[in-house]
């Protein structure tokens, strides 16, 4: 466990950290959704954590009554080779996660993928759009509940 | 086309039928659409290994107004298939289309939601090519093929009619 990261965070913010575990060398912190913007730059510009890179952010989908979609942010601190993954967890009745491209601009096109995978929606990113998929489709095919060959005739083909 | 007119289907018209579509054969002009994996083996069957220039097909043109082969190779999606009837539809007549490997002609491995499941849900095929991905023999095979269908005068695109034609050619004049 990367366990000065852990506590530095946790006296920072007591109330937004709400998780921290590690798993085979690996230190996951669970972040309260509300809170996730400024614990990334606390983690970016505090000296001793210098999270400087956001290697990838992706999302999630467990399919669970409670806590069913997770977006999960996988960082990097190149000058002190250090990585640090954070989880954020949110509701199917509440699609909504603060954006982090305020604090890394690189997280606008991998949040443009999580929304259009499994419709996340990502306050803040200004550009939410379609990265995949047609823009006029309507599903989320990254979704449990998606059925795996599609809705029939969501995508028109050309005529024959 | 024009001869026809004048001469109706006599035997001059049909020998010339016979005449041309021996040419045309013999100078098969691709419209190369590598989209994935299958276009690797399609540029190997231009090599000197292969040599498709024995049959008169080396001359890849990448643009589909001076093509009479579609060659689709590689896995279609929903969002290409658009581009694909595209530029199948800005092909001039006849032309003939070769389904290259299995994710063109079914779906293949890809039996999921954003990939069509073959392609002649929307343009017609007239060789598909089985493979993953297939050989340049293979494909060579299906060139021969098509010379074969050429030579009988079949052809899976339709045409115009006398009638369309001479509308379009009006059509042509007024624009122009």
């Amino acid at each position: 466990m990367n366990t000065a990261v852990v506590d530095k965070l946790k006296a920072a913010f007591p109330a937004g950290i709400l998780a921290a575990k590690e798993f085979r060398g690996e230190t996951t912190i669970e972040v309260k959704k509300e809170e996730i913007v400024k614990v990334c730059a606390f983690l970016r510009d505090d000296p001793s954590c210098a999270f400087d890179y956001l290697s990838d952010l992706c999302g999630a989908d467990a399919y669970t009554p409670e806590k069913r979609f997770e977006v999960i942010y996988n960082v990097q601190s190149l000058s002190r080779r250090e990585r640090l993954r954070l989880k954020v967890f949110t509701e199917e009745s509440d699609l909504h996660v603060p954006s982090v491209t305020s604090i890394w601009p690189g997280a606008e096109w991998p949040e443009r993928e999580a929304f259009d995978m499994f419709g996340i929606i990502f306050d803040g990113n200004k550009d939410l759009r379609r990265m995949y998929m047609p823009e006029e489709f309507e599903y989320f095919p990254l979704r449990k509940d998606f059925p795996l060959m599609g809705i029939p005739d969501s995508i028109p083909l050309p005529r024959k | 086309m024009g001869l026809e007119h004048a001469l109706g289907d006599s035997i001059i018209t049909t020998k010339i039928d016979a005449a041309i579509n021996w040419c045309r054969k013999n100078s098969v002009w691709p419209m190369p659409l590598g989209i994935s994996c299958c276009g690797i083996e399609m540029m190997a069957l231009v090599d000197p290994r292969f040599d498709v220039s024995r049959f008169g097909s080396e001359v890849m043109r990448f643009s589909p107004r001076q093509c009479d082969l579609l060659i689709v190779a590689g896995t279609t999606t929903y969002k290409m298939a658009k581009v694909v009837r595209k530029i199948y539809d800005q092909m001039p007549d006849p032309k003939w289309v070769i389904a290259m490997g299995v994710c063109t002609s079914t779906g293949g491995m890809y039996r999921t939601y954003s990939v069509v499941q073959g392609i002649d849900q929307f343009v017609p095929v007239d060789v598909y090519v089985a493979g993953c991905p297939p050989r340049p023999d293979n494909l060579l095979h299906a060139i021969m093929m098509i010379q074969e269908k050429i030579a009988r005068g079949e052809s899976r695109s339709t045409p115009m009619t006398v009638a369309e034609e001479r509308k379009d050619r009006q059509l042509v004049q007024l624009t122009v």
